[in-house]
């Protein structure tokens, strides 16, 4: 027998109170309206109060409306049939087939035993090298792109996805622009990689509250792929836009802001999420890269600030390029001692001048003189971003160090470039040295 | 005693009862499906109990009973501690992971001892004997220490050993003595004990004036901001600056007994580096594995919040126990801001009235309480032990100026407080030499450290005044600062984390090449024009950082500082010659 509660005593943003007894937290509901029905949930038990977040919003929902509790979490069905398919926010499919079956699981699901998970090593290959040699991913790392509205933050998220060659992709959208939905799948239709790609898209003209499910829907889907021992690329984009819906329900639950009006557990909220990204000790793995727009510019944001602290790293698209300063793989240092010796010599070696470069390009455009060392680090700056920088560049990773080689050996000589005698002696690039006006390199490498 | 509960909000749970209830004692949420949530009550109005539930409610119903307990949240203390990794509760996870596979489940709780293993113990006191809290009644080995099994710390007064075992099997369950009080009642003694997490344990004559340096190997530290054995530091640093990387260093260099590594509501993965990575690292002073020194208490980020405020205190519950037995303890907290955030969320939850930036006003005496339990103790027969504090601090934005960090500085003895702009600039490991300090002596000569200190002031000022000026504007006196101040930086300030030798410099070591770098920095190199000086200190960095690289003794290590004493000796004005030798 099927129990209805009909007394809704409060409507507020998108939460509805509902008198109803026997109750459990964080378990499902459905709403039923006057234009359909609504999935809600669980947010708050007071004696016999229940408030619910309805999903599709609360427009329309009258105080004669009733509820019907469906005693279990919130459930997406898995199956291998997901493959392909195009969901919406509430786990609806969204391309107008039929709806899958399959066996339900929650979401949301507890946290994994840190003893069951390995310790990563395996190099993802993007072919981008401001990400391969200087910021290596590494399978089962949670990765976010910070970025501002009107980078190509999209399309890089979907060439990485596309070049990892993961067994499964998921996509999760939040706030998406239609348009931008359709490149997705555009690119992966043409990249041949749309019968292993899962999408769960809410876009920007959804309620906000199914926002809220899409990290988590992708995540147990996810999840249930990587513990039949699948590898899994989760994709989110925009992150920001989810932490906006927390915000907008954390204030209608009266609930005490902490900064610029997110709720105090947002960076939990957010790390319950990045968190899943793992790799089991024993099955399949799962890595995750977000979209994350930064407000403003502005890093020191809440969001952007909290998801530096629960990424392992991160990237910055800043111009349409990779941004060397502040863009940071935690896990590179697990794989980029196998590639090739000298990986972590250039990465250091190219950065730290590429700083320089900066420094002396500022004096510039101060009008300061040039010393014949701003010369050379200006001619480096200018070589480094055309051939390496630029996010155009598609090569491996080994073509990738030879090329830094190359450039450095143009425009140094090996003790100016920061880098160890022992490295130097083995990949100087021989020819190169002869043709400098200046003798001592030779010496110097002797 | 039972009481129900009236409502759930994340993880808070108001219960009501009509018995005593007791302020932070314990419950347990009984779901209906038979699970028990272990809580903690936080807040009593009338007769009803706030509580914050260790776990996820998911499923708590209104109604539902909450069986509340006369204990407070303690740990299990006794011999089988170290090597372990714990959750936040005292949950062994490897043992978790036996009984319910990859994922945490709620509600699944394992006893902190493994209760089946037997000791050798090894009694150290005879019948008649007058034993005191916290006195040796007799040993068991341990790894490599002397584990220490100490008469219950709550004794009262002095109490008669009625009888003991003699050397033999036990398991930390079964008796191995029987004391009497004062007043004649009879005290059964087990190899284990509780203690409650939030009270500090010490028990000693006195606490002492930490001075004895703590070495880390780490040169930025040892040399310029010096840690003791006993004291308190802290790290603040944006995300991405290193704070678990140096973190991470310390506890495999550091010259203690034990570490204790507390990774309180940060990354998983940075917990299984460490759980997969330090069973194959061999201590080098020991010559045994670095776990067998190590306890891990983990609480990661998406382990629940209301653990993760209790993951701190348990740990250093752990490190005290261990100070009792006369050891010297690291804990290193990983970091307190997750704590201080969990703080926050529970007393936003209690709709207290909120201080700075949302934190509880109550944030700054609970830094200070915890960092207090740190201290170099003298015994009560005499031995010196010590529990020394490290805790990471990730303020918001990366601006020091917010509540954690400034609760953190007013109470620590050293501040290492890491740059964004030393990290982005590769500088590792980014701790600013002009913000930090430390309040304690070191290993190099206060006089030196001055001198180096003013010398990095002076160049980063030559350093600002020339993005003015601009280089030619700039003095060759005043610019030759700034090569030096940079030639300082570059060779010993920043060291190769990843690399065995430079990564892990002995106090000898770094007393020798400082010196040496010293004579490099007072040498007047008399340069008139300044490519020429640039091009002088990038040999000499180029020299002095082959060197780092070189280990101890080797012919390499020779070579190089052959052709250091060479390059100084010719006052480096002819650095071409030496290279062409």
């Amino acid at each position: 027998m099927r129990t209805y509660y009909d007394r809704i005593v409060r409507i507020a943003g998108n939460v509805v109170t509902v008198i109803a007894r026997n109750v459990g937290y964080d378990e499902l509901a459905i709403v039923n309206t006057r234009r359909g029905q609504s999935l809600a949930q669980v947010i708050r038990l007071e004696g016999d109060r229940v408030s619910l977040q309805v999903f599709a919003g609360t427009q329309g929902v009258s105080t004669g409306d009733r509820v019907r509790f469906l005693v279990r979490p919130m459930q997406v069905p898995f199956c291998d049939d997901l493959l392909g398919r195009v969901f919406d926010g509430s786990g609806l499919p969204r391309d107008d087939r039929p709806e899958v079956k399959g066996e339900p699981v929650d979401i949301g699901t507890p946290a994994v035993n840190p003893v069951k998970r390995r310790r990563p090593d395996f190099m993802i290959r993007t072919g981008i090298p401001m990400i391969d040699i200087f910021n290596s991913l590494v399978e089962s790392q949670k990765l976010p792109i910070f970025s501002v509205a009107g980078e190509p933050y999209n399309p890089l998220l979907a060439r990485i996805g596309l070049q990892a060659q993961a067994d499964v992709i998921i996509l999760g959208g939040m706030g998406l622009r239609h348009d931008d939905y359709l490149t997705f799948r555009k690119t992966f239709e043409e990249g041949g990689v749309l019968g292993r790609t899962i999408m769960f898209i809410h876009t920007a003209a959804d309620p906000v509250v199914e926002c809220l499910l899409v990290p988590d829907l992708c995540l147990a889907v996810g999840e249930q792929f990587a513990l039949q021992g699948k590898r899994v690329l989760v994709l989110l984009t925009d992150m920001t836009a989810f932490a906006d819906a927390l915000k907008e329900i954390a204030i209608t639950m009266e609930q005490i802001p902490s900064n610029r009006g997110y709720p105090g557990d947002l960076y939990t909220q957010m790390a319950r999420r990045y968190e899943k990204a793992v790799d089991f000790d024993g099955a399949g793995s799962m890595t995750l890269l977000a979209c994350v727009t930064m407000p403003g510019d502005d890093v020191t944001h809440p969001v952007p600030d909290n998801t530096g602290y629960i990424t392992e790293g991160q990237f910055y698209l800043r111009g349409g390029r990779i941004e060397p300063f502040g863009s940071l793989s935690r896990l590179k240092q697990q794989v980029n001692g196998d590639t090739r010796d000298d990986h972590r010599a250039i990465m250091d070696g190219c950065l730290q001048r590429y700083a320089l470069c900066r420094e002396s390009r500022e004096k510039r455009d101060m009008g300061f003189e040039m010393s014949e060392w701003d010369e050379k680090l200006l001619r480096y700056g200018d070589m480094f971003e055309q051939e390496i920088m630029d996010l155009a560049v598609n090569i491996p990773l080994e073509e990738a160090l030879d090329r830094c080689w190359k450039i450095l050996a143009e425009c140094f000589e090996p003790v100016e470039t920061g880098i160890r005698r022992t490295i130097i002696e083995q990949h100087w690039p021989k020819e190169l040295t002869d043709e400098e006006e200046t003798p001592e390199p030779a010496e110097a490498t002797a | 005693m039972n009481g129900r509960i009236v409502s759930v909000f994340g993880n808070m749970v108001i219960a009501e009862t009509d018995g005593k209830i007791v302020q932070n004692s314990i419950g347990y949420c009984c779901r209906r499906d038979g699970a028990k949530l272990l809580s903690e009550v936080i807040r009593i109005r009338g007769r009803l109990a706030d509580l914050q539930v260790f776990e996820e409610t998911r499923g708590l119903r209104v109604g539902d009973i909450v069986e509340l307990r006369d204990e407070m949240l303690s740990v299990t203390l006794g011999p089988g501690l170290l090597g372990q990794t714990y959750d936040g509760l005292q949950n062994p996870l490897p043992r978790v992971a036996e009984k319910t596979g990859f994922f945490l489940t709620p509600g699944v709780y394992v006893h902190g001892l493994d209760e089946q293993r037997t000791w050798d113990f090894t009694p150290k006191v005879s019948v008649g004997d007058t034993v005191r809290a916290g006195d040796t009644l007799g040993t068991v080995p341990e790894t490599m220490f002397e584990h220490h099994i100490m008469a219950p710390f709550t004794l009262k007064g002095e109490c008669k050993v009625e009888s003991i075992v003699e050397a033999s099997s036990h398991t930390v369950g079964e008796e191995i003595a029987v004391l009497a009080g004062q007043s004649g009642e009879k005290i059964s003694v087990t190899m284990q004990q509780d203690w409650p997490v939030k009270r500090p344990l010490a028990i000693c004559k006195r606490r002492l004036m930490p001075s004895e340096p703590l070495l880390t190997r780490v040169r930025i530290i040892d040399s310029m901001f010096p840690v003791v054995r006993g004291g308190t530091y802290c790290i603040p640093g944006p995300f991405g600056a290193g704070k678990t990387v140096l973190q991470q260093i310390t506890s495999r260099h550091a010259a203690v007994d034990i570490v204790i590594v507390a990774a309180c509501g940060e990354r998983a993965g940075e917990v299984v580096e460490t759980i997969r990575e330090f069973p194959e690292l061999i201590d080098p002073r020991t010559g045994k594995s670095l776990m067998e020194r190590t306890i891990i208490i983990c609480n990661t980020s998406a382990m629940p919040v209301a653990a993760r405020e209790a993951s701190v205190y348990t740990a250093v519950t752990l490190a005290e126990y261990y100070r009792q037995m006369g050891l010297h303890v690291l804990l290193l907290a990983d970091s307190t801001s997750r704590w201080a955030q969990a703080m926050r969320e529970v007393s936003g939850r209690l709709e207290e009235i909120p201080g700075e930036e949302a934190f509880p006003a109550y944030l700054e005496s609970r830094i200070a309480g915890f960092y207090e339990r740190a201290g170099a103790l003298e015994l009560n027969d005499g031995r010196v032990a010590s529990v020394t504090i490290g805790g990471t601090v990730s303020p918001a934005g990366g601006n020091f100026e917010e509540p954690v960090t400034q609760g953190t500085l007013k109470v620590v003895g050293a501040f290492h407080g890491l740059s964004r702009a030393r990290s982005d600039a590769r500088r590792y490991p980014a701790i600013d030499p002009l913000e930090s300090w430390s309040k304690y002596a070191g290993i190099i000569e206060p006089e030196k450290v001055e001198k180096v200190r003013e010398l990095l002031r002076r160049g980063s000022e030559v350093k600002q005044m020339m993005t003015v000026v601009g280089e030619e504007g700039t003095h060759i006196e005043d610019f030759t600062i700034m090569l030096k101040s940079e030639f300082f930086d570059n060779v010993y300030l920043q060291q190769n984390a990843f690399d065995d030798v430079d990564g892990a410099t002995p106090a000898e070591r770094q007393q020798f090449v400082f010196d040496k770098i010293l004579e490099v920095v007072d040498r007047d190199f008399d340069l008139d024009d300044k490519d020429t000086a640039r091009r002088v200190m990038f040999e000499a960095q180029d020299m002095f950082r082959t060197w780092n690289y070189e280990p101890d003794d080797s012919e390499k290590y020779k070579l190089s500082l052959g052709k250091i004493d060479e390059f100084i000796a010719t006052r480096g004005g002819k650095a071409q010659e030496v290279t062409k030798q």
